[in-house]
């Protein structure tokens, strides 16, 4: 306990002492930081607009003019019952016409056509939205398959849209898989830059000081108590940089609020006010770690005696 | 206490140390005597650990010092005060803290820290400079501060590599002087030094180095 307070207490007096070299070192941590945090905002964006995208793709199954509703219904149940379905609705025959003439109220002669047939012309609508892009092919496929015509579909089934739309879907499954690998591999890519020119910083400072961790171990002092304030110095780097990263982006981000959203589609601000504990929490563990362990390989390169 | 058995120090393209076989007793003043590259700094190296030898063994007591795992290397080295010729003291702490950190190397304290770091500055006459970091001190004042270090643990051998390299004739006779003191009391220490004057003013053992070879071996006046 002793040992443990007094490399503490050491790493803190190092740190105060460090004067421009600390400064320098909270300063890469801080960029680091930086962009790590950016990176979790930029994902933000990134999903939010995917999202809004996938959201917009779904399929629809047209069923018969007169078809029975109890049967369209078993039909719905054995959909909703599907690993990849997220959700199915129903419309009814007559709602769907009531749709279409709210539709068209303005297109005299389309609404005249259909006051002159008599009857609804139009049958009744499942609306399917799968969790994934990827998987409304299944969705044809179970369409075609023998569990939905042992329900009736082949009687009361007259098509689904899913065909007509397949390019689009096909395109935009595309391009969001694209969009995704592209972020991933760019996050880890600048993630991965900034961790080796921060480990590289830490390594400098603790280079200034390998003449004197090589007479700490001649003076008999244990490895950890050589390496310990350093470690804890680390910590320190990471807390500050955390703190200073995330004071800078409450103002970037009020900005981005302020004048983007309506381009962005997401309001940044509210987004990062809404998951602030979340990404202090990232930040923090991302700094302290970063600082530690960045520290601990340095000094551990001059402790082999 | 130290046995040299015909170590030897080979370089990439010099020879540091060749066949040396050296005894040294407990409570022996020994001064280490050569020319600039003579091996006496690799020598005190071997004690400590601080470096391998090519060839032979050294055994500290009967401790065959280059087969120690690290953690039991480190509670040899707490037994051994080391003083350099350019004081190697720790820059970022002040005179207080450079000699508190050997005491918290070999865990006394916090009271045992407070009460026996004034009294050892004392005795270096470095009282004034408690607070003082290394670099607002003179080249004596921070030899001083070393020997402090070295001896505040009461090791049982004092290694003393070039201590008066980098003093004046004042200084040079000032660290001497507490150096042989130290012996008095009973701590065997070990001198490498180029300095006749130096070696005279001791008066004790002189083992001399010519090429990394003892080539003289002589017992003292005093």
């Amino acid at each position: 306990m002793t040992e443990l307070k007094r490399i503490i207490k050491s790493g803190f007096i190092n740190f105060k002492r460090g004067g421009s070299v600390s400064f320098a070192s909270v300063l890469v941590v801080t960029i680091t930081l930086f962009v790590i945090t950016a990176i979790i905002l930029l994902q933000a964006v990134l999903y939010y607009s995917l999202n809004t995208i996938k959201d917009k793709v779904d399929v629809t199954i047209y069923f018969n003019v007169g078809a029975p509703e109890d049967k369209i219904m078993l039909l719905k149940d054995s959909i909703s019952k599907l690993a990849e379905v997220a959700s199915v609705s129903y419309t009814s025959a007559d709602d769907n016409v009531k749709n279409f003439r709210d539709l068209h109220a303005s297109d005299y002669p389309t609404i005249a056509a259909l006051d002159e047939i008599g009857s609804n012309p139009l049958g009744a609508t499942l609306n399917v939205k799968t969790k994934e892009i990827s998987q409304y092919e299944d969705i044809a496929n179970f369409l075609k398959s023998d569990n939905a015509i042992a329900l009736g579909s082949s009687d009361i089934v007259n098509h689904s849209n899913y065909h007509n739309n397949k390019l689009v879907i096909d395109r935009l499954n595309a391009m969001i898989s694209g969009a995704q690998k592209l972020g991933f591999l760019l996050t880890l890519y600048l993630i991965i830059s900034s961790i080796i020119i921060t480990f590289n910083t830490i390594r400098l400072t603790i280079f200034i000081s390998k003449e004197e961790i090589g007479v700490m171990r001649l003076v008999g002092a244990s490895k950890m108590r050589v390496r310990g304030p350093f470690m804890i110095e680390g910590a320190i780097y990471g807390i500050i940089a955390t703190i200073v990263s995330l004071v800078i982006f409450w103002p970037i981000t009020a900005w981005f609020g302020r004048n983007m959203t309506s381009f962005l589609g997401l309001n940044l601000y509210s987004y990062y006010v809404s998951n602030f504990l979340q990404i202090f929490a990232i930040i923090l563990l991302s700094g302290i770690i970063l600082g530690v362990i960045s520290s601990f390989l340095a000094v551990r390169k001059y402790l082999n005696k | 206490m130290i046995y040299f058995n015909n170590v030897s120090k080979v370089y990439k393209d010099a020879t540091a140390l060749s066949d040396v076989t050296l005894t040294i007793t407990t409570g022996e003043f020994v001064s280490i005597v050569g020319a600039s590259g003579a091996g006496k700094t690799t020598l005190t190296r071997m004690i400590l650990a601080d470096d391998v030898p090519t060839k032979g063994t050294v055994f500290f007591e009967s401790i065959n010092v280059h087969k120690l795992r690290s953690k039991d290397l480190t509670k040899l080295r707490r037994r051994i005060g080391v003083v350099f010729q350019d004081f190697k003291l720790l820059s970022n702490k002040t005179a207080y803290e450079n000699i508190a950190f050997a005491m918290e190397a070999v865990g006394k304290t916090d009271e045992e820290i407070s009460s026996d770091v004034p009294h050892v500055l004392e005795l270096v006459d470095l009282s004034h400079r408690l607070h003082h970091f290394p670099d607002q001190m003179s080249g004596g004042e921070q030899q001083r501060l070393a020997i402090a270090r070295a001896i505040i643990n009461q090791p049982e051998l004092i290694i003393a590599d070039e201590p008066t390299g980098n003093l004046d004739p004042i200084n040079t006779h000032e660290i001497v002087q507490i150096l042989k003191k130290i012996n008095d009391l009973g701590t065997t220490v070990i001198l490498t030094t180029h300095n006749r004057g130096v070696i005279e003013s001791v008066g004790k053992r002189v083992v001399t180095l010519e090429n990394g070879k003892v080539v003289r071996d002589t017992k003292g006046s005093k």
